[in-house]
């Protein structure tokens, strides 16, 4: 089968984000950007499909400005085999990003499409669910374990109350989740090779996406600080404050 | 134009997060209506019909219904939506598995995990796991929204006198089918709910050791959880997990053994009353963001503090 996988570039995660200071919007000049986190473990997944067998052919695709071509070399240097680019200075929320994935996904045709169950730049966890619906598809998201069986694929997703399995009629839309595998480390031959794995170029235009937002960012601001309070000695102390000075318990 | 809340339940009993939903609702200045979409869920319509400020339930009864599988709720939501200006649901794995699909079916962009309402189109929501706040405003005509428990107080659950008013249903899609669950059976508060959260993290070493932390929560009445790494290391299951991605949580009383304090964990925790961490490392972030710290070998600092509990109660 074929798998499309979907890869966001995203402030890295070991990086605090702090609002910019007129407030418009986070401050990402000269901040370490890297794939998000989620997307790599789909990533990890699809490759292993293929190594399995399941799949023989990956195609990623990310949109945004020109530098998301990097995040798309990671995903090749993996194991993916070509990568799209949706090239567009605009700035795109979920409900656009699933317009584009839908637009590539009746070029390309995958059974399979995993992603991310959410960015960690804006905590959506929106755009999977989004183009499963335009598409009339299944959907598994929060997966920690997938295993694909003929014409549907069985996914145990990680839910509040713990793990639920369900059983998707292919073609179906996977979002994953931190359990699903440990994404392996890319091997300096494989960037190498990387570089000359193919790499298409498209615009929303081309797609004929209307990419317009429907949220307004009003501001930005960084929410109340708490302080560090007091060290204790010990267990005898601390019940004391707990008990007379927080009240409670 | 009045507001449309999503129940969400299970076995026959009302998700607490309903109720912090249908706050957020009412904060909107409209009515409110509820959905309650099952099979054999006339307990939790009834138990919604009472509660504070309801002004009619939906009822949808069907087999489709019988497991939310977003594929088949949606359809459902987007029938009843043109006839609301919003449409809420609670942040959780369910609201946030159905709520896009909805949006998408309406072509209209979602407002996740919001934490205020400004006015009835101007919304809170946190990003990068809480360390940034933005005010977002939506210009679609219907606003599709999931909303953080933690953020708003649960409407009270008797005093209302609400209609029962049984729904069309839409017909199961068959693309997806349940299988079974593996649910975590416990005595225990719901973690998000309680009003003491215990949570252990890497230091714990391993699942026995949290044997430990169930003493400290027995006595306290409190709820366990956990961080990614204890989760990922198999100490605990996945539903223990507070922090961005796994479950938000705002306790009186927050209770941090053997946790670092990474941002994501933080994320989930740091809109707790009190705060306190047990950690050998003294400069472990998570001291920064507590009120009462004890820097000291946890696995000598919980049965004294075990200890100590006994002495409070006797």
């Amino acid at each position: 089968m074929k798998i499309l996988v979907c890869v966001k570039r995203v402030v890295d995660y070991n990086v605090k984000a702090r609002p910019k200071a007129d407030g418009s919007g986070v401050e990402t000049a000269n901040v370490k950007m890297s794939m998000n986190p989620f997307d790599e473990i789909a990533v990890e997944e699809s490759v292993r499909l293929k190594e399995a067998g399941t799949a023989d052919e990956i195609v990623a695709v990310s949109m945004g400005v020109a530098q998301c071509q990097e995040t798309l070399r990671t995903a090749l240097a993996m194991g993916v085999d070509r990568g799209i680019l949706i090239e567009t200075d605009a700035e795109l929320q979920p409900l656009a990003v699933a317009k584009l994935i839908k637009a590539v996904i009746e070029k390309e045709k995958p059974q399979l499409v995993l992603l991310g169950k959410q960015a960690i730049d804006d905590d959506a966890n929106q755009t999977g669910q989004m183009f499963a619906a335009f598409l009339g598809w299944s959907q598994g998201t929060f997966a920690s374990k997938l295993t694909v069986a003929g014409e549907s694929v069985e996914v145990a997703r990680e839910v509040d109350a713990g793990t639920e399995i369900l059983s998707l009629q292919l073609p179906a839309v996977i979002t994953t989740d931190l359990r699903l595998n440990e994404p392996r480390y890319v091997k300096l031959p494989n960037i190498m090779k990387a570089k000359k794995k193919p790499l298409d170029k498209l615009t929303p235009e081309e797609l004929g996406v209307d990419v317009s937002p429907r949220l307004t960012v009003l501001k930005v601001t960084e929410p109340a600080q708490r302080e560090a309070g007091i060290k204790v000695a010990n267990a005898a102390e601390l019940v004391g404050k707990l008990k007379n000075e927080a009240q409670v318990i | 134009m009045s507001a449309l809340v999503v129940a969400e339940h299970l076995d026959n009993k009302l998700n607490p997060a309903t109720l912090a939903a249908i706050t957020a609702a009412q904060a909107l200045g409209t009515g409110v209506d509820v959905l309650v979409a099952g099979l054999d869920c006339g307990a939790v319509a009834e138990a919604v019909a009472v509660v504070d400020g309801v002004n009619k339930v939906l009822r949808a009864e069907s087999e489709a219904y019988a497991h939310p599988l977003a594929e088949d709720i949606a359809p459902l939501i987007v029938q009843l939506a043109p006839s609301y200006s919003h449409v809420l649901a609670p942040a959780t794995t369910t609201g946030k598995n159905i709520m896009p699909r909805v949006a998408a079916l309406l072509d209209v962009a979602q407002i996740s995990d919001i934490i205020g309402v400004e006015s009835p189109d101007t919304f809170l929501r946190p990003i990068y796991a809480g360390n940034v706040i933005a005010t977002v405003r939506s210009s679609d005509p219907i606003k599709v929204i999931t909303v953080r428990g933690t953020a708003f107080a649960a409407a009270s659950s008797h005093g209302g006198s609400a209609d029962v008013e049984t729904v069309d249903t839409t017909e199961s899609t068959g693309l997806s089918s349940f299988v079974r669950a593996d649910f975590t059976a416990s005595d225990r508060p719901e973690l998000t709910s309680a009003e003491i959260v215990v949570s252990g993290g890497r230091g714990m070493g391993n699942t026995d050791n949290f044997k430990l932390l169930e003493e400290i929560a027995d006595k306290l009445g409190a709820a366990i959880g956990a961080s990614r790494a204890a989760v990922d290391a198999g100490f605990v299951p996945n539903d223990y997990q507070v922090g961005q991605t796994g479950k938000v949580v705002a306790p009186k009383l927050y209770i941090a053994v053997g946790i670092s304090g990474a941002i994501q964990h933080l994320a989930g925790m740091k809109d707790s009353q009190i705060i306190v961490a047990i950690n050998k490392d003294e400069e472990a972030p998570i001291f920064q963001v507590a009120d009462y710290g004890i820097v000291g070998d946890l696995f000598e600092v919980l049965p004294q503090l075990s200890a100590e509990l006994d002495k409070l109660k006797s």
